[in-house]
């Protein structure tokens, strides 16, 4: 069942679950951040609309930079900016900032230790159409990495909104990685969000879990519909999960992991991400650490992205539902 | 800033020998560094630091001060130094440069020593960093208050992101944005233009709406002009492209892309600061 305390949205399985994408969440929640605070300024490649950042970029003419094509510029007219006491949010596709711009990021920001965050839209595989140049797969990684850097991946608009809203309070530096495609909205204003804390957001009705699903992003929504399917089995199939909601990979829950880990024994990482470096070593490292577990991986493994709609390459890539359901027995065999 | 009387250039060319030699010393304990960037830039950062800064050395968080962003962090062997003469830490801390557990880091990393604007090594993000905070300035109407001053290589013009930067500032009319290009001519592996020429150099900023000064690098008098000039400039970001000797003041070390980016051995370095002293 869908955790009780968090007031998810209850269309979650329904047809007609609402899609939006994360990026219009971060929008309205950059345009919130910004009447709250007149420091918070935005600063856009070219991409305002395609970002969403053009909702804060309306409301706020005076404090919008455009910087053109140029992410390298970018980050470190952030940089800049945030040395004099701006909080600055730079917009683009995740593929260029951080993917073409790292080592500015790592110098002037998070080396600098200069509070900006870099906002990367059009993460992940359910960019479709525009094909591998635009599918950023590495990013989670590239920014996990790097010290001084939280690392935010919400899984639906509505958190996308409040993760963007505390990221203008936090102290350090960050990324928050979004999507292009709509995705069904999974949490309601109602839910909470803690930054650094994950959630469950499946469980059994009864009984301990005996597979521990941990989920980032917008395949958090895929993740519980694989969970309800394997509990609606016959008896003889029927795979009792949790769901864990891993938007805060960094700093990560250690003490959650560690507690569904010992809980269920064995673990599914979901992330739409390469398997390397993801969301998935980030558990690793700490499951490796404190609790040792089978685990096995759905994500993108060592391939790039291609042409396709989203449903098309969700399963060419092995990231859709059954897939998810499928690495689950897997797991389940391997337990100890 | 003010008129430089015969009195305060004779001060500045003392605190500039003075200076050049801490550089030698340094670079010789440290065994490794920038030997020509740092020698050639020193009469620019003396006249900046003794002359030209809004800055106070006793207080060097003060939010009015003016803001001098290094943008090629590999000379800071002479933004050290001439802190160090300025009076932001005591000048035998110089020693310590590249050491393990030093503020003064093999390039410049602000939460060791906090009294640099920014942490800077890679090159060609330092004039990025000066505009943004030129921006903030101009959004914050402070840009008729303090100066934003970049101090940056020629060959750090190679690079994409200092042209981003260019394009940048001249679209939103940086006022009290000041960059000063080492035109020294030289970069790690030879000469600039040779390497990757940057001519006609002048003209890439002007094209970029830019207002651009050239003048000679060493002298006191000229180099304070061009600034005064630079700050009169009310439409444009300013440009002053100083033509500068790498290596400048010891003979030996001077025009030679070879001193680029080594530092001097026991012997070199004895036969520095001789020369150097005989004119203090």
């Amino acid at each position: 069942m869908l955790n009780p305390k968090l007031k998810l949205n209850p269309k979650i399985f329904n047809q007609d679950c609402e899609q939006i994408p994360t990026r219009k969440g971060f929008g309205e929640g950059l345009a919130l951040a910004g009447e709250a605070d007149s420091n918070v300024v935005g600063l856009c490649a070219d991409l305002t609309e395609s970002t969403a950042m053009n909702l804060f970029a309306d409301k706020f003419p005076e404090r919008f930079i455009q910087v053109g094509v140029a992410e390298q510029n970018l980050v470190t007219v952030a940089s800049g900016m945030a040395a004099m006491g701006k909080i600055p949010f730079c917009s683009s596709y995740a593929m260029f900032s951080p993917g073409r711009n790292w080592e500015q990021i790592r110098t002037t920001i998070s080396y600098n230790d200069r509070k900006v965050v870099i906002v990367g839209s059009h993460s992940g595989i359910l960019v479709g159409p525009d094909g591998g140049t635009h599918q950023a797969l590495e990013d989670i990684g590239l920014m996990r990495m790097l010290p001084n850097m939280d690392v935010v991946n919400p899984c639906d608009a509505i958190e996308a909104k409040k993760a963007t809203m505390t990221l203008a309070k936090t102290p350090k530096p960050a990324y928050i990685r979004l999507g292009r495609a709509p995705s069904p909205v999974v949490t309601t204003e109602e839910t909470p969000f803690n930054f650094g804390k994950a959630e469950i957001f499946w469980m059994p009705d009864v009984s301990l879990a005996q597979v521990g699903i941990i989920a980032t992003g917008g395949l958090v929504h895929r993740a519980i519909l694989a969970a309800k399917e394997l509990e609606s089995q016959e008896e003889s199939e029927r795979v009792k999960t949790k769901v864990m909601n891993l938007s805060s990979i960094k700093p990560i829950d250690v003490n959650a992991i560690v507690v569904l880990a010992k809980e269920c024994k064995a673990i599914v990482i979901v992330e739409e991400h390469q398997v390397a470096g993801g969301m998935g070593s980030a558990v690793a490292e700490v499951l490796a650490q404190n609790f040792p577990v089978p685990m096995e991986f759905v994500g993108v493994q060592d391939r790039f992205g291609q042409s396709g709609t989203p449903d098309e390459l969700i399963e060419e890539y092995g990231m859709g539902k059954d897939s998810i359901k499928d690495a689950v027995r897997k797991v389940l065999q391997r337990k100890l | 800033m003010a008129f430089l009387s015969e009195e305060k250039i004779i001060e500045l060319q003392k605190k500039a020998n003075d200076i050049r030699i801490s550089i030698i010393e340094m670079l010789l304990t440290a065994g490794s560094g920038h030997t020509a960037g740092p020698l050639g830039m020193t009469d620019i950062f003396t006249l900046f630091y003794f002359h030209i800064l809004k800055h106070d050395p006793k207080n060097p968080s003060w939010e009015d001060r003016d803001r001098l962003v290094l943008s090629n962090g590999h000379i800071c062997p002479v933004l050290y130094a001439t802190m160090a003469h300025a009076g932001y830490f005591p000048i035998e801390e110089l020693k310590t440069l590249r050491k393990f557990g030093t503020r003064l880091q093999g390039h410049p990393h602000r939460e060791y020593l906090p009294y640099v604007e920014n942490s800077s090594g890679p090159l060609g993000s330092g004039l990025s960093q000066a505009a943004g905070m030129a921006l903030a300035d101009k959004m914050d109407k402070k840009d008729k208050d303090r100066f934003i001053y970049c101090f940056m290589s020629d060959g750090e013009l190679n690079e994409g992101n200092s042209w981003e930067a260019i394009m940048l500032a001249g679209k939103y009319k940086l006022r009290n944005l000041i960059a000063i290009v080492d035109r020294n001519n030289i970069q790690i592996e030879g000469v600039t233009e040779e390497i990757m020429p940057l001519e006609p150099l002048a003209d890439k900023w002007r094209s970029f709406n830019w207002h651009v000064i050239e003048v000679g690098g060493h002298d006191f008098v000229s180099l304070n002009q061009a600034v005064e000039e630079a700050q009169a400039i009310y439409e444009k970001p300013t440009v002053i492209i100083a033509h500068t000797i790498p290596g400048r003041g010891v003979r030996a070390f001077e025009r030679n892309y070879k001193w680029h980016g080594k530092a001097p051995n026991k012997e070199e370095a004895e036969m520095a600061l001789k020369e150097l002293r005989q004119n203090a």
